[in-house]
């Protein structure tokens, strides 16, 4: 008996001392992208506010959905998700909450952005997300030696064999299907359509599959390749087409004929977050024009507030115009929302790809 | 067995002839030679790092002499692999397989030996009912008891018909009961399958029991060879006579030389005869060890003087200082004037006329049986 | 008092563990196996059944992998066990004390660094533009650049690297247990070398090859990073598709599915093992 109250006792103790409040001050948990929350910019904000600490968790779309899922949203206070993956996340996990968006100052946001985040993300007339910045997927390839990349294509073009790279990932799926003549965004409304052209997409993939090097994971491989010679062109992601064009000027980014495909990275708010004041604070802050510059440097993406572009830092805005043409930019193709069930058929789509031995 | 023995002269078994093993600066094995007759009980015996585990690690082919010829019924083995050699060996913790049954463990030699599958349970079988476990062939060894083990690693070796059976000190790990025991029953089992057995021990009261020779072994070298009843009784060095048997011991001074016998004073003063042993007579002055076994020492009750030594008997006065008792080997420790203390047998029957600690008593012995070498 | 006394102490010794087990391991496989039993039939609108691991039989794809997952990792198992032997064999046998404490040392140090990184290092070693391809060039042995990443030779390789020490240590300590008088024993009765080792030496050290390959074999099959980062366009692994399952399509439910499934066909096939070999799974955790 008495043996029992004392280990009750000792457990309770435990449990207090762990749940001891820890501080006064405000943390604000942030989940975002690598090289989102550089240094400067995070120590800038604490300054200006100083009973918010910020702590940062770096990770992918994905990721974030994955992580925000298994807690119901609970455990970070602001997350940077793309904008096509607000809509079915929020339907299927409710892992997000509507902003209040008489907090966020809107006023020197590029328009066109915002409503189209605003439009992808609103249920039930809540908004859920707001831009932040965004960035391409595309091509990019060394003008000496591939001048001939234009489309998705070209990347299974025998004359590049074993020459090429790209990431296994929805990204390629949808660029395919683009360079086929399909408009896959389109087919989201009609999933059997879209499954039709994600078996052809995979057929076309698979006989390619000989012509590629290998499948790249992350920026930092596909650097090595580019950088070493070992591939000549690949899909890649813009901000790592820039970064390689500071290294080496032969290798530059390309749009797609058919159209890059445009992300928009945004901010929404974790249904569970406990600093709502933090987040809006810092949402307003890194969309001021300075902080921007120091942030653009960092992410190498383009912000979502008017003239952006020119907050770019040098190189980078050379790497840019001399990527995109005021046509490319009129081309481009925004993600679509993805309805719910089509991560399963691209996913599948993706397996059996990576698990074809033909080719 | 007899059959390839040449009719001109004895074969032996094993020979071993200016054997010499050294490792780094230690010379573990210096120049040995020894010859060892058919069927017959050989002992090594001698003080741990004496070298007589190398010099059998040489002849079982696990080590290679520097110098000397080792040989095996007459051919030298020199250069023949373990495996090659028909010398078997019981380890020092008989290394039985502990992965293998009995069966097994008895069968592994003969497998190795290309025996016909059909002849091996026949041979084992046999070999079993020799060492009187014929029914322990399907045990696991951790079943067995000690002196069990002991006989299924005998068995294991002598169902390969060796010429030479090795023995390293394999009654080590028994207690004491089950070591005698295994004593007489090694012996009985060397004449049962009348091999030659080479067996290598620290414990000379095993030697002594169950050897028809015995190489005593100090510092590489052996000292003396002989039948156990001659390495007692004729000890050719200061060395095997401590080593072999309990004895009392002095380091004296020659006081007065003569033919064959000298006369001598310890250390602490005591003057006794003694027979000079190990070829030499020394001359007086010569420093000497002095030896008298505790058996050919009598005692008699009664106060005495420590009377001048005759020219055949030594004798001494003393008090009993303690008795120990131990059955039919009982002793006494009698101090003498001088101080030191010596050990005598006597019979201690329980009735009133035993000794007891603080009696006087009178110690005399043969100047025959005072054997002294030469220091 | 006395009594309570102790009882208070096998408590509190044993409270860790258990807690261990039961928060750690039970309650997550169950959380697991409740998860993969569930089927999605709409958003947020689930069934109960087996529908995830029908799933799983009626796709190939799926069952290919782990196929080849397995074994694959049966041939890094049996490679970390032949390359594994004569080095814990050289070491517990025939070393001195002295090396013993080194060699054994030199076997740690891939461990001190991460996984990651090791994979890392083997990429810049072998890649097309790599250490070895161009010390190949500069020697004349070979003309052009070779690519020795992305293949599943590669991926053996590197998994052996990341594994051997798994096999080396419980082969150390079980042949550091063993007389050597055995070993001279069985060469004394008559047994060549080839006989020593496959009647004496490998039976006894049995008990911890089975532990070694156990583990070898768990390790390599719940691998992740080496594969991955190694393996070239047509080299899927089971945990990938484990991972692609949670993560990349959402898909929890035969996510837990296919981790059960990893589970139950590394047990049966460490099951198998236990019963070719003859041992039990207590004899080789106790003897290693």
């Amino acid at each position: 008996m008495r043996l029992k109250r004392t280990l009750a006792s000792l457990l309770a103790a435990t449990a207090l001392s762990v749940a001891a409040p820890a501080s006064a001050e405000t943390t604000l948990r942030l989940l975002t992208w690598g090289s989102y929350a550089p240094e400067n910019v995070v120590k800038l904000f604490e300054e200006k506010y100083p009973d918010i600490k910020v702590e940062v968790t770096f990770s992918n779309n994905e990721e974030m959905i994955a992580k925000l899922r298994a807690t119901g949203g609970a455990g970070f206070d602001l997350a940077q998700p793309s904008h096509d993956r607000i809509y079915a996340a929020q339907l299927e996990y409710n892992i997000y909450k509507p902003l209040d968006m008489s907090k966020i100052d809107t006023s020197n946001m590029e328009a066109t952005l915002l409503d189209g985040v605003k439009a992808n993300t609103t249920i039930e007339g809540g908004v859920y997300a707001v831009p932040h910045q965004w960035g391409t997927s595309g091509l990019m390839a060394d003008k000496t030696k591939a001048p001939e990349i234009n489309g998705w294509d070209d990347l299974c073009d025998p004359a590049y064999k074993g020459r090429t790279s790209m990431r296994l990932k929805r990204t390629i799926l949808l660029g395919t299907a683009f360079a086929m003549g399909e408009d896959p965004f389109a087919a989201y409304a009609d999933l059997d359509k879209y499954q039709q052209i994600l078996d052809q997409v995979a057929e076309k993939l698979i006989t390619c599959k000989d012509n590629i090097k290998a499948y790249w994971k992350g920026g930092d491989d596909l650097s090595a390749m580019m950088l070493s010679g070992e591939i000549v062109a690949s899909e890649t992601w813009d901000s790592t087409a820039y970064r390689l064009f500071s290294e080496n000027s032969n290798i530059v980014f390309v749009p797609p004929e058919t159209g890059a495909l445009a992300w928009i990275d945004t901010f929404a708010l974790p249904r569970k977050g406990e600093a709502d004041d933090a987040a809006y604070k810092w949402i307003n802050f890194v969309l001021q024009p300075e902080i921007v510059k120091l942030m653009s440097a960092s992410t190498g993406a383009i912000a979502s507030i008017k003239g952006a572009k020119d907050l770019l830092p040098a190189d980078k805005k050379a790497a840019v115009n001399a990527a995109f043409s005021d046509e490319d930019i009129a081309n481009l193709k925004f993600f679509a929302n993805i309805p719910p069930g089509v991560e399963d058929m691209e996913g599948k789509t993706l397996e059996r790809i990576k698990a074809a031995t033909g080719g | 067995m007899a059959s390839n023995t040449g009719g001109d002269s004895v074969q032996h078994d094993l020979e071993c002839s200016g054997v010499s093993k050294r490792f780094g600066s230690v010379q573990a094995v210096d120049d040995v030679s020894l010859e060892i007759p058919r069927g017959s009980f050989f002992s090594i015996l001698g003080p741990s790092g004496c070298g007589k585990t190398t010099l059998m690690r040489m002849i079982a082919g696990f080590e290679e002499p520097d110098a000397g010829d080792i040989r095996i019924k007459g051919a030298s083995v020199l250069g023949t692999l373990p495996n090659r050699r028909n010398v078997k060996m019981v380890f020092q913790h008989l290394a039985l397989f502990p992965m293998m049954n009995v069966f097994e463990n008895i069968a592994y030699g003969l497998r190795c030996a290309g025996v016909a599958k059909a002849d091996i349970a026949p041979k084992v079988r046999a070999v079993l009912e020799r060492v009187a476990l014929p029914d322990v062939a399907e045990r696991e060894i951790h079943q067995l008891s000690g002196g069990q083990k002991q006989r299924i690693a005998i068995a294991r070796c002598m169902v390969l018909d060796p010429d030479v059976l090795l023995l390293d000190e394999p009654l080590g790990a028994l207690d004491l009961k089950l070591r005698e025991a295994m004593k007489i029953e090694l012996k009985l089992l060397q004449h049962q399958f009348d091999t030659t057995f080479v067996y290598i021990t620290h414990d000379q009261s095993e030697a002594l029991v169950m050897s028809d020779n015995v190489a005593v072994m100090n510092d590489g070298r052996f000292e003396q060879v002989g039948a156990p009843q001659t390495l007692y009784h004729e000890p050719a060095s200061a060395f095997v006579a401590g080593f072999v048997g309990d004895t009392n011991r002095w380091s004296g001074t020659v006081t007065k030389a003569g033919r064959g016998q000298v006369r001598a004073e310890t250390a602490s003063g005591l003057a006794m005869v003694c027979d000079a042993r190990g070829g030499a007579t020394p001359s007086a002055g010569d420093a000497v060890e002095i030896f008298v076994r505790p058996e050919f020492i009598n005692v008699e009750t009664g106060a005495g003087k420590s009377g001048r030594a005759s020219a055949t008997t030594n004798r001494l006065a003393g008090t009993v200082d303690s008795l120990l008792f131990n059955g039919a080997n009982s002793r006494v420790l009698v101090r003498t004037e001088a101080g030191g203390l010596i050990e005598a047998d006597v019979v201690l029957t329980g009735g009133t006329g035993d000794l007891r600690p603080g009696d006087d008593v009178r110690l005399t012995w043969s100047a025959k049986q005072t054997m002294c070498f030469a220091g | 008092m006395n009594k309570d006394i102790r009882r208070l102490t096998l408590i509190l010794l044993f409270t860790p563990f258990a807690l261990w087990i039961v928060l750690l391991i039970v309650i997550p496989h169950i959380g697991m196996f409740i998860l993969s039993m569930r089927e999605k039939v709409a958003p947020r609108v689930f069934e109960y059944g087996f529908g995830n691991y029908i799933e799983f039989a009626n796709e190939p794809i799926y069952w290919n992998t782990l196929l080849r997952t397995g074994s694959m990792s049966l041939l890094v198992t049996a490679i970390a066990l032949i390359i594994g032997f004569p080095v814990a064999y050289y070491i517990a046998k025939i070393a001195g004390n002295r090396t013993k404490g080194a060699l054994f040392l030199i076997c740690l140090i891939p461990l001190w660094v991460s996984d990651l990184i090791r994979a890392f290092g083997w990429i810049l070693l072998l890649r097309e533009t790599g250490v070895v391809s161009s010390s190949l060039q500069w020697l004349g042995l070979v003309d052009g650049p070779i690519e020795f990443l992305y293949n599943d030779v590669t991926v053996i390789m590197g998994l052996v690297y990341t594994v051997i020490l798994f096999m080396i240590v419980p082969l150390v300590s079980t042949l550091d247990g063993m007389d050597n008088a055995m070993i001279e024993a069985g060469y004394n009765l008559g047994g060549n070398g080839f006989t020593v080792l496959r009647r004496i030496i490998v039976p006894y050290a049995m008990p911890g090859i089975v532990a070694g390959c156990i583990v070898v074999f768990m390790l390599t099959a719940g691998s992740y990073l080496t594969p991955i980062l190694l393996g070239g366009k047509n080299s899927s692994w089971f945990t990938e598709q484990i991972y692609n399952q949670f993560i990349t399509r959402y898909n929890w439910e035969s996510g837990a599915a296919f981790g059960f499934l990893l589970l139950a066909f590394t047990s049966l096939v460490v099951w198998l093992g236990l019963k070719l070999s003859g041992q039990t799974l207590s004899s080789t955790v106790a003897r290693s």
